[in-house]
């Protein structure tokens, strides 16, 4: 099949107008005859089932988590991108299109980023309206911040818990429908198939996760946001339950995967500590504002602070060296997130790492405390005041930013981070492959959508800061529920789907096939040993530096482990009843099969993009080198094991922006 | 460090549960509290025993999820953080932990340390929400502006996560900090105005009929509270209450 991405044809600043007006639309009478089903209640997909429910449809919702609150949108924290150039430092919807588009490192497709940037304004107006308190300055207006790779103030934030508060707004939206009986919602739930009828996607098996019991949903449309597989490394920044199962069930349904290589390795994370980690924390790239990245200038200081002969406030100006600031002067410590990891990694690999395992580099807030006291102590009026009273006031304002973030590390690392520079090291955390889908989020299945971090669309090989929470919410308000009434325009004289059908019976019978496997097959070892196992060789092989005889060896090996795993896999209790380890093991299987196609997608792209770096295509300054013949998207189709999916290329085209080297010097 | 755990154990909501005992042997001391019971339980899916049911998803505090009530304080000993943000640092080599569900009428066990909280979604359909469409057809988000301290205010009392401590810890379960806290950021705001007085009788009428018990004002809710949410918005929610039943 070939790929076609349907984009309106014009020019770019109105396709997305010109497409609304001549869409096909339901009438309202109509809509309450459709049924769509959501899969996942983060911001994209609590943001479509609220959109959906008000317009009329009716939406059953699914979520693995006790309910559509805690979804792992929750757990973002430095803010979301819109420009609405408050500050008048020169924003607007070109300049966020521009930025993103450069920050994914010319990968994503042109259309779908100016429309995303062109509704980011709404999102502020529409959280604004529910009741998210976004934080304001002293006039009462809003407030923005800056994050990395861009040279505006657009960043609206609720403290460091910008994920939580949009999220709480979707949340309510739902709520309002689910009062309404427009949604209903089935938490505790998690979908293990999708129901293809007559070519169209009709419904999903799912199943109770309470009660085990295997369900049948019918509905003219399914909308999958699901989220990122950042867990296919095991140790990621991702939620414990977040999976790549919803997503893998559809692929092998039919849905193209696109660039499943492309995975964010975020700079500001704390460091690793022991083999019994279970996840990493994310310290939020806000912090990246006022915090100064720097490892020592000399090794044997290096060794000293490894030691704990030495403490990092120790060492002066001169001996430290900041290399941000020093390598990307233009930018600095707000170089997008690929670069800042790459940098960070090289540092800790020429021998700099300042902690026991070697791989952590200093966020220092010592300026911040200096320049925001400063500051403070002459709208107080203090004269001559003492350098520990500045310090003081600093601290104060810190603290007022970034409270929580602080509180966080403190609580983790045991440090004070207003006395010692916090330590922290790249981590997996965003994924901005995902399943294909044209220009109205459709997946090469029709009926069968795919929405926010779940697809592949708008972040190319590299996201930018603060643009998930903008995606997330500018696919569920904004953008499906224009683009599915296009759709169910061809439903109104459908009916309702039967869930007696042969399709039904199929679909039902192989996930109870492959329940049963997992409780029958007394093997001898758990899943998180697989899952362990797994995310090893992801990191070690498909981390933050890949090369072809790695990839190749993550080929094999990932392979045998999955040929291991279904051999030898122990799953405790039984399939009726609350069993964790039967939910864990299903997930466990489809990251296994992702896994390998993650390898494979890498291997075949020979180029250096964003967060996919291939050490044999960097340039003499150790950049990403980019190559033109690789302007494409890798949608593969399934076959069977991962090794035969089918390359399929989708040729990006760049009509309204000139790609360059992307430089942040 | 070694210890030893005792453990609620109850095979589901409709079974008698008990409380039974395991050793786990060296624990580190940088561990969480929750990745100490994944040692546990590798150990018994290694011997081929159930693991210890525990709810649990983003290991970062802000989710909601956890929800243990461990040697008699719900997230632990430590303040202001949840189960997941708990460190074994907070014991010492030999002791003995209780580890218990939240207990509440209104939070039944589903299984171990599981508890069913949809209590707290049927309060937040009762009003939870500001009824404007996602249409995005909606005013300039400056066209309204909001004093700083208003809005530092609501945001204060809309960190709360909903985990369900507050009723845990308290002796009546009421989940009037909950609540309040709810009605108090949506009271803060001008967006809330228009609906405040229908909101507030609604959530409350709701809570009353899951079946959380009164405020009796001991405090012990804003203690436990892993975001430190404060009792004011309790007395706030009663004042807004007063005021829409006048």
């Amino acid at each position: 099949m070939a790929l076609n991405s349907k984009v309106p044809q014009g020019p770019l600043k109105d396709k997305w107008t010109d497409y609304k007006n001549k869409i096909n639309l339901v009438n309202p009478a109509n809509k309450r005859h459709i049924d769509v089903i959501v899969v996942g209640t983060g911001l994209a997909g609590g943001s479509a089932s609220a959109t959906l429910a008000e317009l009329g449809y009716n939406v059953k919702a699914f979520a693995y988590q006790d309910s559509p609150r805690r979804a792992h949108s929750i757990a973002a924290q430095g803010g979301i991108n819109a420009a609405k150039n408050y500050q008048g430092d020169g924003d607007s919807t070109y300049r966020l299109f521009y930025d993103t588009v450069k920050g994914g490192d010319y990968r994503s497709r042109e259309a779908n980023v100016y429309r995303l940037a062109e509704v980011s304004a709404n999102i502020i107006d529409q959280c604004v309206a529910q009741g998210v308190p976004f934080a304001r300055d002293y006039g009462g207006l809003l407030d923005n911040r800056s994050f990395g790779g861009v040279l505006v103030s657009r960043t609206f934030y609720a403290k460091g818990q910008t994920g939580q508060q949009l999220l709480l707004g979707a949340y309510s939206a739902m709520n309002r429908q689910i009062a309404r009986g427009k949604i209903e919602m089935f938490n505790r739930h998690e979908m293990l198939d999708v129901v293809i009828v007559d070519g169209k996607a009709r419904g999903i098996i799912a199943r109770n996760l309470v009660t085990g019991e295997i369900e049948r949903h019918s509905a003219h449309a399914v909308v999958v946001a699901s989220g990122g597989y950042g867990n296919v490394y095991f140790l990621s920044t991702n939620a414990m339950g977040s999976n790549v199962t919803a997503a893998w069930k559809i692929h092998k349904k039919g849905a193209y995967f696109a660039n499943p290589c492309y995975t964010q390795i975020h700079p500001t994370c704390i460091p690793r500590s022991g083999d019994y980690q279970s996840k990493l924390t994310l310290m939020s790239e806000s912090l990246r504002n006022d915090g100064r990245i720097w490892v020592p200038k000399n090794l044997e200081d290096v060794k000293l602070i490894r030691e704990g002969k030495k403490k990092p406030t120790e060492l002066s100006e001169d001996e430290r060296d900041y290399y941000l600031e020093r390598r990307y002067p233009a930018f600095g410590n707000l170089v997008p997130r690929d670069v800042a990891s790459r940098a960070a990694k090289e540092r800790c690999d020429a021998g700099y790492g300042v902690n026991a395992t070697g791989e952590a580099v200093y966020l220092d807030f010592a300026a911040s405390f200096v320049r925001y006291g400063t500051e403070q102590a002459k709208i107080k009026g203090l004269t001559n005041p003492s350098e520990n009273e500045i310090l003081e006031l600093g601290r104060e304002i810190v603290k007022a930013k970034y409270g929580n973030l602080f509180q966080m590390y403190e609580k983790i690392v045991d440090e004070n981070p207003y006395e010692t520079p916090m330590m922290i090291y790249p981590a997996v955390h965003y994924t901005m492959g995902g399943v294909w889908v044209d220009y109205n989020l459709m997946t090469t299945v029709p009926g069968l959508y795919c929405i926010g971090e779940a697809n592949f669309s708008d972040h190319g090989a590299n996201r930018l800061g603060a643009s998930a929470l903008m995606q997330g919410l500018a696919d569920g308000y904004f953008v499906l529920p224009y683009t599915i009434g296009d759709y169910l325009a061809d439903d109104i004289r459908t009916g309702k789907i039967s869930t007696d059908t042969p399709e039904f019976d199929e679909a039902e019978k192989a996930v109870k096939d492959s329940i049963d496997f997992f409780i029958n097959n007394k093997g001898k070892h758990s899943v998180d040993y697989y899952h362990k196992k797994l995310g090893k060789i992801m990191w070690d092989k498909c981390g933050m530096s890949r090369n072809e005889e790695g990839l190749k060896e993550a080929i094999q090996e990932i392979s045998d482990l999955r040929k291991d795993f279904w051999t030898n896999v122990s799953v405790p209790g039984g399939a009726n009843e609350y069993n964790e380890e039967l939910a864990k093991a299903g997930r466990v299987a489809d990251f296994l099969e992702l896994g390998e196609l993650f390898a494979k997608d890498a291997l075949v792209r020979e180029e250096s993009a964003g967060g996919h770096f291939r050490e044999e295509y960097q340039t003499p300054e150790g950049e990403a080198k980019r190559l033109k013949e690789f302007q494409f998207v890798s949608a593969w189709e399934y076959k069977g094991e991962p090794k035969d999916a089918v390359l399929h290329k989708e040729p990006l085209v760049y009509e309204n922006i000139e790609v360059k080297e992307r430089s942040y010097k | 460090m070694n210890l030893t755990l005792k453990i609620w154990r109850q095979k589901d909501s409709s079974s008698k549960g008990q409380m039974v005992d395991y050793k786990v042997t060296d624990i580190s001391e940088h561990m969480s509290f929750l990745e100490m019971i994944d040692v546990l339980n590798e150990s018994l899916v290694s011997k081929g025993e159930e693991p210890v049911a525990f709810d649990h998803d983003c290991r970062e505090g802000i989710c909601g999820m956890c929800s243990m009530y461990i040697n008699g304080e719900a997230h632990g000993p430590d303040r202001g953080v949840t189960t997941c943000q708990l460190h074994m640092r907070m014991f010492n080599d030999g002791d003995t932990i209780t580890i218990e569900p939240f207990r509440a009428a209104a939070f039944p066990v589903i299984k171990d340390l599981v508890v069913d909280r949809s209590a707290f979604d049927r309060i937040q359909h009762a009003g939870g929400y500001i009824s404007v469409n996602t249409s995005g057809n909606t005013q300039d988000a400056n066209a309204t502006p909001i004093s700083k301290h208003a809005a530092d205010t609501a945001m204060d009392a809309a960190t709360c996560i909903g985990c369900g401590a507050c009723v845990a810890t308290c002796k009546n379960s009421s989940a009037m900090l909950f609540v309040g806290a709810k009605v108090s950021q949506y009271a803060l705001l001008p967006q809330g105005q228009v609906e405040a007085a229908d909101r507030v009788k609604n959530m409350v009428a709701q809570m009353d009929l899951e079946g959380f018990g009164n405020c009796t004002n001991t405090g012990a809710c804003e203690v436990e509270c892993p975001k430190g949410i404060s009792l004011d918005n309790i007395a706030r929610m009663n004042r807004e209450l007063m005021k829409a039943s006048i």
